[in-house]
C-alpha cells in the first residue's frame, strides 16, 4: 500500500481534499481588508444618508458622483463576495445531511448573484441618469 | 441533521461559555445578521433607480419601528464583525495568540464596537436634528 491513508476511490468520491481550501480562505481574507476601510466610508457616507433621513434629490446627486458610484461598486463587490464565502462555511460548518446542504449552497449562489445583480445594476442607472 | 449519525463535534453545550468562545460564536451570528443587512442594501438601491415614488417605500421602511430597530441591529453587527475581523486578520499573521493578549484584544474589541456604534448614530441622530 502507499502512504495515503486513503483509497483512491474515496478521492473519486469527493472525500478527499478539492484543493481549493487555500483559493476559498485568500479571498475571504482580501475582502476582509478591502472591507476595512471601504465599510467605514460606507458608514461615513450611505448609513448617515439613511440616518439622516436625507431627500431622494440628496441621495441621487450624492451617488451620481464618479467617486462614490465607483466606492460603491467596489464595497459591493467585496461584500457579496464576502459573505457568499462566509455563510458557506456556515452551511458546511453546521448542516450535515448532503441533500440540505447542497440545496443551501445552490440557494445562497443564486441569491447571492441576484442581490449583486440587482445592486449594481441599481447603481449604474442612477450613475447614467444623473 | 446527520444523515449518518457520526458523531458531530464540537459539543458547545458541554462547555462552560468563555469570553472568547462566545466572541466567536457572536461574530457568525453578526456576519449572518449583515447578509441580510446587505439584501436591504440592495432593494434600497433598486428603490432609488426605480424613482423617488419607490424610494419612498425604503424611507417609510427605514424610519418605522421595525426598520429602525433592524439599522440599530446591522450598525452594531457591522461594527462588531469589523472590530473583531481585524482581530482575526491579527490571528491569521500568527500574532496575538496567548490568553492574555486574546482576552485583551477581546474586551477592547467589544469597547470599540459600542463607542463605534453610539459614535455613528449620534452624528447620524444629529444630522436628522440639524435638518
Amino acid at each position: 500500500m502507499g502512504t495515503k491513508m486513503q483509497s483512491p476511490l474515496a478521492r473519486v468520491r469527493h472525500m478527499g481534499s478539492a484543493k481549493e481550501g487555500v483559493n476559498h480562505w485568500w479571498w475571504q481574507r482580501i475582502t476582509a481588508l478591502m472591507l476595512i476601510p471601504l465599510s467605514l466610508w460606507f458608514v461615513a457616507s450611505v448609513w448617515m444618508i439613511v440616518i439622516s433621513g436625507a431627500t431622494y434629490t440628496e441621495l441621487v446627486s450624492w451617488l451620481n458622483g464618479p467617486i462614490s458610484a465607483s466606492l460603491m461598486l467596489i464595497f459591493l463587490g467585496s461584500i457579496f463576495l464576502h459573505l457568499k464565502l462566509g455563510l458557506q462555511v456556515v452551511i458546511e460548518d453546521y448542516v450535515h445531511t448532503k441533500w440540505l446542504k447542497w440545496s443551501l449552497i445552490v440557494l445562497l449562489l443564486v441569491l447571492t448573484i441576484l442581490l449583486f445583480s440587482i445592486s449594481i445594476y441599481s447603481v449604474i442607472a442612477i450613475s447614467l441618469r444623473g | 441533521m446527520s444523515d449518518n449519525n457520526r458523531p458531530l463535534s464540537p459539543h458547545l453545550q458541554v462547555y462552560r461559555p468563555q469570553l472568547t468562545s462566545v466572541l466567536s460564536i457572536f461574530h457568525r451570528l453578526s456576519g449572518i445578521t449583515l447578509a441580510t443587512g446587505a439584501a436591504m442594501l440592495a432593494c434600497w438601491l433598486l428603490t432609488a433607480a426605480a424613482g423617488p415614488e419607490y424610494y419612498e417605500w425604503s424611507r417609510w421602511f427605514l424610519s418605522s419601528w421595525l426598520g429602525i430597530g433592524l439599522l440599530a441591529l446591522w450598525s452594531w453587527c457591522l461594527f462588531y464583525h469589523l472590530c473583531n475581523g481585524i482581530r482575526h486578520l491579527f490571528w491569521d499573521v500568527g500574532l496575538g495568540f496567548s490568553l492574555k493578549a486574546t482576552y485583551f484584544s477581546g474586551i477592547t474589541m467589544l469597547i470599540s464596537s459600542a463607542l463605534l456604534t453610539g459614535l455613528s448614530w449620534g452624528i447620524g441622530l444629529s444630522m436628522y436634528c440639524l435638518r
